[in-house]
């Protein structure tokens, strides 16, 4: 029959409108309105899962956010995604569900060997055995076994979003306390968001009989959701669960409604800034210890009356209650109204007043006071409970369900996150919100009120005189009564030791249903109160949120924005090869085969003349009568003396004296200079200068302003450059004289075009770098490659300037540099004896550190070998034996088109005095010989580059 | 996630700023003894209550200013210009 444990009236669900899902491909049906949980409780599905160490079989256990057993992976629509905890799922039509941590399959799990063996793995376990022979033998074994869920495949179907938004009062929860708050915050003004993690608003006056002032339930919902919708200023979201609270009153939300309606966007992430937030986020029943209390069919008691009266599912046949409260009382006895039989009620308090179990008398029901509960008894599925009634007689009761309730746990942890402070209420037995320094409010049961009409009373919480070993505490870790008694036991007796030492409360729950056991019960081992052994921190997220959702639509091409150059789709054409260079896409060499496209690059600017993009190197315009002092401050180079119309090589340095930066400097007029920066470092740069004008020298006049993206940059290098840019018409006299090395100057083309053409060389050619607006960046891309087929031009690229600049032994900072790199190390010590005035990270260079004879200073080498291979990385070894050391490592190496042999760079421990040595280069297990010999392989004198 | 009000710009989201450490550092001269110099460089109060830094509004004014926030609460205090001296705070 189907669903067999479905009543006639169904609850709330609309009965006439089914749906088909499957379980462990077995086809069952439900009702839209019906949460997978209900779904295949009402079709008597009891193993659901296999716990996560033992794999013992487990059924559903809550109703809520709290769930610790069924947690499936589920497919309704975009792949099996794991870890779905069934009472959350909203049933959806064609869904498809499985059990997780289970081999073969969930009736029959090979791994309940883990079970039977139990007194082989108590909490800590891995920290004491697989020692010998160590503990990489077993790892493999372990790592297949451990963890829950598999992970989808492929890539991520579903789409997700982004949302922002701000209000003036943000409601978390819609049960009859979030809904009274939302409405009064709406009536006084205010625009409130409320949030509700159920599919539909209401909470607890979807199931609980009580009356609301005088009103029923349904009324109360329908009234208040009326007269919400009225105010006009409301925006109520439902399926979306607060998940994270921050500082200054911000929210995160995971909102899956659209997910459910199976629309797109997926998932969306939401940021809400509150003016204030009112936390009516309910309370959580907990479980109640006794021997094998984690059977199938043992439920918490107000969940197995939610599903009866909202969902129109019986959760067994004979229900036994164990319990320790009066509100329990009635969710147990209101089993019975909708139609379940109640075996008995097992109350573990001496007494419980007349008015409470007047309930059970008046339908009959046995009770059992000062009763304790020993063992549940069933393979599969709870069949009986043993006992120990007032008397100390034994007994026991024939069931296939348990209502158990421990008493309430204000839900909390928002609050926690907000910086709000708990105090442990003696009366209540639970942890409730005290004070916190952010502009919340905490009602209804969150606040402690979850009793409400009914009296309380709850008793205590302790374990059963059942066997420790066989009491649950954490269903999702597995950790048991006797793993907190073994913690103790070790001394881990602080909740902090307590919670990593047994893992209570670290899965994907996060404690909900096994936090406040497992602390009241280290409380009564070290003669403390719930109070004083306290609570571990409270952190986002409340509830697991899907990796996507946080992403957003930041994947692929929008995980991070690319900077193009100008003439981005013109080296396209020319057959770039693109790569990733601080986070500007530059072409790395042009053609197919990398390693012939770079020599024959490199041969091209040495034979004739080649064409390379410089446009993404940082520009910064400084200009003001302090300018030139200004940067005199910056770099270590002397910035005052270099004349109008002329280009000098700067290097920056931060305070601890460090290279940090490099490049050339043109001073445009006699307040006016252009400071270029390395491509990655533009944006830094600009912050930097920015930095020290306004907060350490705001009295300097001057104004910084950032020109990267204005200018574009062609570089022309090789002996043909002066005759390929000289036939631009329009181009200003190129000669040595007119336009000598490290000059600059203006000049306007035929069509109107501004350019400042300047002479810079990094590939140690002649070499020009001609900028123009970026926006006649690929009009004079095109000219240049016309005029320059007479002189045989081809492109260039990154990649191969790379090695044209290590021939010329020109250094790269962050190359031949690292962290504690100074600039005595690359040669600068001249240059600074020279510097007149504070500049910054002098001071640190005076340090007898920054000063010593034996720091590794730059040097060039050659293998012995002419072409032997050496990687940057290689470290150059010294002594033997124990006494064997690095003295120093390769910074950059090549097999050099040019001079046919392999060079290299390093930094080596006084390298400056060693020239002429042979060095042992050390790189994967090779040993390659090396002389150390002068920084400049190519044109010592710089002939080629000056001419 | 901060709210910040920049002097320039008004109250802003924490994400269109970043912070700089403490503020009021005297950058020392160069005649400095070593010790003086590392203290510049590396050594900070850290204290437990209001902690006064500096900001930058880096997509925004692009402008620094001071913050004088408490950190163990968040609050903040007071926002003030570079160049300012620290508002006298009792706590």
């Amino acid at each position: 029959m189907s669903q067999p444990y479905r009543t006639a009236e169904g609850g709330r669900i609309d009965l006439s409108r089914p749906l088909g899902f499957t379980f462990n491909g077995k086809p069952y049906q439900g009702y839209r309105g019906d949460t997978l949980a209900s779904a295949l409780l009402a079709n008597g599905v009891r193993v659901v899962s296999r716990s996560f160490k033992f794999h013992r079989p487990r059924g559903i256990l809550s109703a809520g956010v709290e769930e610790s057993n069924a947690l499936l992976g589920v497919d309704y629509g975009s792949g099996t995604l794991p870890l779905i905890r069934a009472t959350r799922m909203p049933l959806l039509d064609g869904l498809r569900a499985e059990s997780q941590n289970c081999f073969p399959s969930v009736n029959f799990d090979l791994l309940r060997v883990l079970d039977y063996t139990r007194p082989l793995w108590p909490a800590g376990f891995y920290n004491k055995v697989f020692k010998w022979p160590s503990w990489h033998a077993f790892e493999w074994a372990i790592r297949k076994t451990a963890g829950l869920g598999r992970l989808p495949e492929g890539e991520d179907p579903a789409r997700y979003r982004h949302m922002n938004a701000h209000c003036d009062v943000l409601v978390v929860g819609a049960g009859p306390a979030g809904l009274m708050a939302a409405l009064e915050a709406a009536r006084a003004g205010d625009h409130v968001i409320v949030v509700e993690q159920d599919t539909e608003p209401g909470g607890s006056l979807l199931y609980d009989p009580a009356e609301i002032n005088g009103q029923s339930p349904d009324n109360c919902r329908a009234e208040t959701m009326q007269a919400l919708n009225a105010c006009g200023n409301v925006r109520v979201m439902v399926s979306a669960t607060v998940v994270g609270y921050y500082d200054h009153n911000v929210l995160t939300i995971h909102d899956c409604s659209s997910a459910y309606r199976r629309e797109d966007p997926a998932e969306v992430f939401w940021k809400i800034r509150a003016g204030r937030v009112v936390l009516a986020t309910g309370a959580i029943e907990q479980p109640l210890m006794f021997g094998n209390n984690d059977l199938p069919g043992i439920m918490l008691a107000g969940a197995m009356h939610q599903y009866a009266s909202r969902y129109g599912v019986h959760c067994g046949r004979r229900v036994a209650g164990v319990v320790n409260n009066d509100l329990a009382w009635h969710s147990v006895v209101a089993l019975q109204d909708a139609g379940m039989e109640i075996a008995a009620i097992i109350d573990t308090r001496d007494a419980v007043n007349e008015q409470v179990t007047d309930l059970a008398r008046e339908r009959d029901i046995a009770i059992h006071i000062g009763a304790a509960p020993l063992y549940a008894r069933g393979s599969y599925m709870v069949r009986k409970l043993e006992y120990r009634d007032g008397k100390g007689r034994s007994g026991s009761i024939d069931c296939d369900a348990i209502a158990m309730s421990g008493g309430m746990n204000p839900t909390v942890h928002l609050y926690s996150q907000a910086g709000g402070k708990l105090r442990y209420d003696k009366d209540l037995a639970c942890f409730t919100p005290h004070e916190c320094r952010q502009q919340v409010a905490v009602v209804g049961a969150a606040n402690g009120e979850f009793a409400t009409p009914h009296s309380y009373n709850i008793g205590p919480r302790t374990p059963s005189p059942a066997k420790t070993n066989t009491q649950w505490i954490d269903f999702l870790h597995d950790v048991t009564a006797s793993d907190i008694e073994l913690a103790w036991r070790e001394n881990y007796r602080s909740v902090e030791h307590l919670k990593r030492y047994t893992t209570v409360g670290m899965a994907v729950d996060q404690g909900k249903t096994s936090n406040l056991n497992a602390l009241t019960l280290l409380g009564e081992l070290t003669d403390r109160t719930p109070g004083e052994v306290g609570t571990t921190t409270f952190r986002p997220m409340f509830m697991p949120v899907t990796m996507g959702a946080i992403a957003g639509n930041r994947r692929g091409d929008f995980y991070a924005p690319a900077k193009l150059l100008p003439a981005h789709e013109w080296h396209l054409a020319k057959g770039a090869a693109f790569d990733d260079y601080g986070g500007w896409k530059r072409p790395a060499y042009y053609g197919n085969n990398r390693e012939r496209c770079i020599v024959r690059e490199v041969l091209k600017v040495r034979e004739a003349v080649g064409l390379f993009d410089g446009s993404s190197l940082g520009k910064i315009e400084v200009k003001g009568p302090d300018a030139a002092e200004f940067l005199n401050r910056i770099y270590v180079n002397t910035v005052p003396t270099l004349k109008p119309g002329k280009v000098r090589y700067g290097l920056m340095l931060n305070e601890k004296g460090v290279a940090m930066d490099d490049g050339v400097f043109l001073r445009l007029a006699e307040d006016h200079f252009l400071v270029n920066t390395t491509s990655a470092h533009a944006d830094r740069i600009t912050a930097w200068l920015e930095e020290w004008h306004q907060c350490e020298w705001p009295d300097l006049d001057l104004v910084l302003t950032p020109v990267t993206s204005q200018w574009a940059v062609a570089t022309v290098a090789g002996p043909q450059a002066r005759a390929v840019l000289g036939s631009l018409p329009g181009m200003l006299d190129l000669s040595a004289e007119n336009l000598p090395h490290m000059s600059f100057a203006s000049g306007v083309f035929e069509d109107g075009t501004d350019y400042r053409i300047q002479r810079v060389s990094f590939t140690g050619e002649q070499s020009y770098e001609l900028s123009v607006p970026a926006d006649r960046a690929t009009a004079l891309f095109e000219r240049i490659w016309l005029v320059g087929q007479a002189h045989d031009i081809g492109m260039f690229g990154v990649e191969s300037l790379t090695l044209l600049r290590l021939e010329k032994g020109f250094f790269e900072v962050g190359v031949e540099t690292d962290g504690s790199t100074n600039p005595f190390d690359i040669g600068f010590g001249g240059i600074i004896a020279n510097k007149k005035g504070d500049f910054i990270g002098a001071r640190s260079l005076e340090r007898a550190e920054d000063r010593r004879a034996d720091r590794r200073q730059l040097v060039g080498f050659e293998p012995e070998e002419r072409k032997a291979t050496v990687l940057a990385g290689a470290h150059i070894v010294t002594g033997t034996g124990s006494g064997r050391r690095s003295e120093g490592f390769v910074t950059s190496a090549c097999m050099s088109p040019t001079l046919g042999r392999t060079v290299g760079l390093a930094l080596l421990e006084r390298g400056a005095q060693r020239k002429g040595e042979t060095i042992q280069l050390y790189d994967q297990g090779q040993i390659v010989s090396a002389r150390i010999v002068d920084t400049c392989f190519y044109d010592p004198d710089g002939e080629r580059m000056r001419g | 996630m901060l709210r910040i009000s920049c002097p320039y710009c008004g109250t802003r989201d924490e994400v269109e700023f970043h912070c700089g450490g403490d503020s009021h550092i005297v950058r020392p001269g160069p005649e400095v003894s070593d010790a003086e110099w590392s203290d510049y460089l590396f050594n900070r109060k850290n204290p437990k209550g209001v902690h006064y830094e500096r900001w930058c509004h880096d997509f925004g004014c692009g402008q620094w200013f001071n913050v004088a926030r408490d950190t163990v609460t968040h609050e903040i205090h007071a926002v003030y210009r570079m160049g300012d001296p620290a508002p006298d705070l009792e706590q």
